[in-house]
């Protein structure tokens, strides 16, 4: 009974995404959209920076990198806080 | 476990400050080349790991404390959420330096350029920021984890 729900629950997560391959567009399509023009055409202009990928994560998507920074900040925390004592026993 | 030998240690040792300058330069070009804060501060941790690997981390321990390395990871995240605040006059993570004939505030002419490091804004301050953050981070997990599992060897024997 439970490896017939197995087996069924497999086949259709299967069936999803064979599905999903089928509906993809082709590789490499769209070829650019206007985001990409924008960034390519303005970046160093309106940022001021060579380096179009840091005027991305730093300035147009900068509120990504403080969740970043948080999960960075989160992680560093949690460890300090469980092997600190123990470090010192 | 044995001491690591002594060839270990003076390669270690050798290879310690190009690590240390290369992360650095990942990190102050973060805005002209390839890499930012984050990358170039997993590489200066890493060789800080290198020399925890080489000279054990009681002998780092009795240099650095743990608590003066978080400390300096909230101030990272400090600089670095400060710098989203003041271009708040605008929105939320405004480039307020870029074009402001002040410090980074030159802007570069459009297409390929030599690159000058007076450029970005906010951005290169941004990499100092996250980048003192990841290396000050980075090395409290790896001293607390390896001062942890000293002691727990310890307290097997």
């Amino acid at each position: 009974m439970n490896k017939i729900a197995i087996l069924m629950v497999f086949i259709i997560f299967s069936c999803v995404l064979i599905s999903t391959i089928l509906t993809l567009r082709p590789f490499g399509e769209p070829k650019s959209t206007e985001m990409d023009d924008y960034i390519i055409k303005n970046a160093q202009n309106e940022t001021g920076a060579n380096n179009a990928v840091t005027s991305v994560v730093f300035d147009y998507r900068g509120f990504d990198t403080l969740g970043e920074a948080t999960v960075l900040f989160t992680a560093v925390a949690g460890v300090l806080l469980v092997l600190r004592r123990n470090a010192h026993e | 476990m044995s001491e690591p030998s002594k060839i270990v240690k003076t390669i270690a040792s050798i290879i310690f400050p190009f690590t240390m300058v290369f992360g650095i330069y990942v990190i102050l070009h973060g805005h002209l080349t390839p890499g930012g804060g984050f990358q170039g501060g997993a590489i200066v941790a890493s060789g800080i790991v290198l020399l925890l690997v080489a000279f054990g981390s009681a002998e780092i321990a009795k240099r650095v404390k743990e608590s003066h390395l978080s400390i300096l990871e909230s101030a990272g995240a400090l600089c670095f959420i400060s710098l989203a605040f003041l271009g708040l006059f605008k929105t939320f993570f405004y480039n307020f330096l870029a074009g402001s004939n002040f410090i980074f505030g030159r802007i570069p002419p459009f297409g390929s350029n030599p690159g000058d490091m007076n450029t970005g804004g906010v951005l290169p301050l941004m990499n100092m920021s996250v980048g003192l953050k990841v290396i000050a981070g980075l090395s409290a997990i790896v001293l607390v984890l390896s001062l942890f599992a000293r002691s727990r060897k310890q307290k097997k024997r």
